[in-house]
């Protein structure tokens, strides 16, 4: 994006990827550029429109498992998703947003096929994961320890062509060793809901790629205090 | 099963000792009994329930939000028509119903509210004549079942029953569970929260509201299939209830909110199912003050300070709307009666106290702290509602908090009902 324009942050069908505080992430992606003086243009879209292809950062929701087969298969018939990635656009995808970008997902019993924007793969797990999640991230990202809620059934396993985003230090995330996955500029992430009300560096990471440049840093008091309360109840 | 109201041996001596672990329990100063007294009693007898409601004439009150305080509006105006059981404390499960129902006697008529996970069971066991359905949306975020899964609970539950529905016809996804019963009476309850029913539970399109996402009681349909919303019988007009015949009936409740002027229209649409005269009702609906401390308003050091609670994003808005504009403490808890998870703080848009001081406390003090900085509402926080009220000049507090902050404030203030 160039300087004077907007930051187009782009909802990803919150009629079926949204639960639990979802909107969280776009408010606070939202609320973190204008404090730097940008502008941004908020746009929610909903199943059955179509998917703006010009967006800087695409979120991606939790659902249940009928909608999330249904954004799948919507999701790949658009094609939006997948050209915007490939031009270089920034995603963050959360739970089952997350499974949709691998190569496959089980909803109602069923494996479904994925978005395969990103080598990775989920199944169902012996238990729900419910709980605290807290994990070292890749040092490559530069980013301080990930914390979060998670709430999800399944597993994922990431392939050898993508990293995952943290090690886990409490909680279970893709697998009870690592949490989430990262490449190029798609982030996935079990941290569910507002993930990134505890995490403003995450936010800025992805501000970061969608501007292609630095950005000031914020008075972050209170997510310092939230992030330290929060950190310090699963030691 | 007898109906003549002689129970059998068992349900007898069932019933006796629940009585009597209740009061026991009571008097070991536990808890108030009222569940308790129904365990040991289910455990006796697992039939009890069934015992306890036969010969009496039943009503059920379920839903999200509101159920606790509609259960004592319903039972109120079908004082009218003879004596009312009723589990008027919020112990909404089969254990509290078998223990309101032991501890009552013989009555004519039961009104009970019932946990929206045990409608079914509940409706089993005590053949209701009428069940009143209030609205359902996301609650209790870590173990609830999702809104779509407990509106197909409901429809199943009520498919092929006898049983009368009273239902809010602005939830879609409360008329889509009630039209699977024979006869329905809609009542135009409201619904503000609506992001939990944008999808159609029939065909999975969207659901258009023409007058918006800020509307409460207006029409709304879905763009594929025939859900839509029907036309109701009851409504609410300013302080006024409307009744079938179009006669207005003015409702002076001590509530607040329009939220408690539409519960006021389902209780008296159940008890009018029931052969009362609405206009015989409507008195005995103002004598309802509080419940359980929720709208209490307790006076502290000079202080007016009214509860408000709100237990999910449903409750929230409705609170922000029943809420003066004065200075406003926000208290949240995440503990296991609230859900471990704060993420619906980002489903409520907290900008309708932008222009009112506003002062946090609670064990999450901390996400509301991000929340309302996101959402660009000013806040002080505070360690402690004791520090709450030293913070704000002499006058009215308004204070909202979710279920356990709600406890510990009423504990703090001995526990005002």
């Amino acid at each position: 994006m160039s300087t004077d324009s907007a930051v187009r942050i782009v909802w990803v069908y919150p009629d079926l990827l949204s639960t639990y505080g979802d909107r969280g992430n776009l408010l606070i992606l939202a609320h973190r550029a204008r404090r730097r003086g940008l502008r941004v243009d908020g746009i929610e879209v909903r199943s059955d429109q179509r998917l703006p292809e010009g967006g800087d950062i695409y979120l991606l929701g939790g659902g249940e498992d009928g909608p999330q087969a249904l954004a799948a298969q919507r999701l790949n018939a658009d094609r939006g998703l997948h050209r915007a990635v490939a031009r270089g656009a920034a995603v963050l995808a959360v739970c089952a947003g997350y499974q949709l970008v691998g190569t496959s997902f089980f909803a109602k019993g069923a494996k479904c096929g994925g978005l395969e924007l990103l080598d990775l793969d989920s199944d169902r797990g012996p238990t729900r994961a419910v709980g605290e999640l807290a994990g070292t991230p890749d040092p490559a990202l530069g980013l301080p320890a990930i914390t979060g809620f998670e709430n999800h059934g399944g597993r994922t396993h990431v392939g050898p062509g993508v990293r995952p985003l943290a090690r886990v230090t409490t909680g279970v995330g893709n697998d009870g060793a690592t949490e989430g996955v990262w490449q190029g500029r798609v982030l996935g992430t079990y941290m569910h809901g507002p993930a990134l009300a505890r995490n403003p560096a995450l936010a800025d990471l992805l501000l970061r790629w969608a501007t292609g440049s630095d950005i000031a840093p914020l008075d972050d008091t209170w997510p310092s205090r939230l992030r330290s309360e929060r950190l310090a109840a699963v030691r | 099963m007898t109906r003549d109201g002689s129970m059998p041996l068992r349900a007898r001596v069932a019933t006796s000792v629940s009585k009597t672990a209740a009061a026991l329990s009571r008097a070991a100063g536990r808890g108030d009994g009222s569940v308790i007294g129904g365990w040991i009693g289910l455990k006796i007898d697992p039939h009890l329930l069934t015992h306890l409601a036969a010969g009496r004439h039943v009503a059920l009150v379920s839903g999200t939000n509101g159920k606790t305080t509609t259960t004592r509006l319903t039972a109120a105006a079908m004082g009218v028509l003879g004596e009312v059981a009723t589990n008027s404390l919020g112990a909404n499960m089969p254990t509290g119903h078998t223990s309101a129902l032991a501890k009552a006697g013989r009555t004519p008529y039961a009104v009970l509210e019932v946990d929206e996970h045990y409608l079914d069971q509940v409706i089993t066991a005590t053949e209701p004549r009428v069940v009143a359905l209030l609205n359902l949306s996301r609650d209790q975020l870590d173990r609830a079942k999702e809104v779509a899964m407990m509106a197909s609970l409901w429809r199943d539950a009520l498919r092929d029953r006898a049983t009368h529905v009273v239902a809010n016809a602005d939830d879609p996804m409360v008329v889509w569970a009630a039209r699977a019963a024979t006869r329905v009476t809609w009542v135009a309850s409201g619904q503000r929260w609506h992001d939990d029913s944008w999808v159609c539970p029939e065909c999975g399109s969207h659901i258009d509201r023409p007058d918006g996402a800020g509307q409460v009681d207006g029409a709304w349909h879905c763009t594929r299939c025939d859900l839509r919303r029907p036309i109701p019988q009851w409504s609410v007009d300013g302080d006024a209830v409307i009744d079938p015949t179009g006669a207005r009936h003015p409702v002076a409740l001590q509530l607040p909110g329009r939220v408690n002027r539409a519960n006021a229209a389902t209780a008296l649409a159940v008890a009018a199912e029931f052969g009362a005269r609405v206009a015989d009702a409507v008195p005995r609906l103002a004598a309802v003050t509080s419940i359980a401390g929720r709208y209490a308003t307790v006076r502290r050091d000079g202080r007016t300070i009214r509860l408000l609670l709100a237990k999910n994003p449903a409750g929230w808005l409705e609170a922000f709307d029943m809420a003066e504009p004065a200075p406003t403490l926000l208290s949240i808890n995440a503990r296991d009666p609230d859900g471990l998870d704060t993420s619906w703080l980002y489903d409520v848009d907290f900008s309708p106290l932008r222009g009112r001081r506003v002062l946090i406390t609670g064990d999450r003090a901390m996400d509301l702290a991000v929340r309302l900085e996101v959402n660009d509402v000013p806040f002080e926080h505070v360690t402690s509602f004791s520090r709450a009220v030293a913070a704000v000049p002499p006058g009215r507090l308004e204070v909202i908090a979710n279920y356990t902050a709600f406890q510990d404030i009423r504990a703090e203030l001995d526990r005002v009902n």
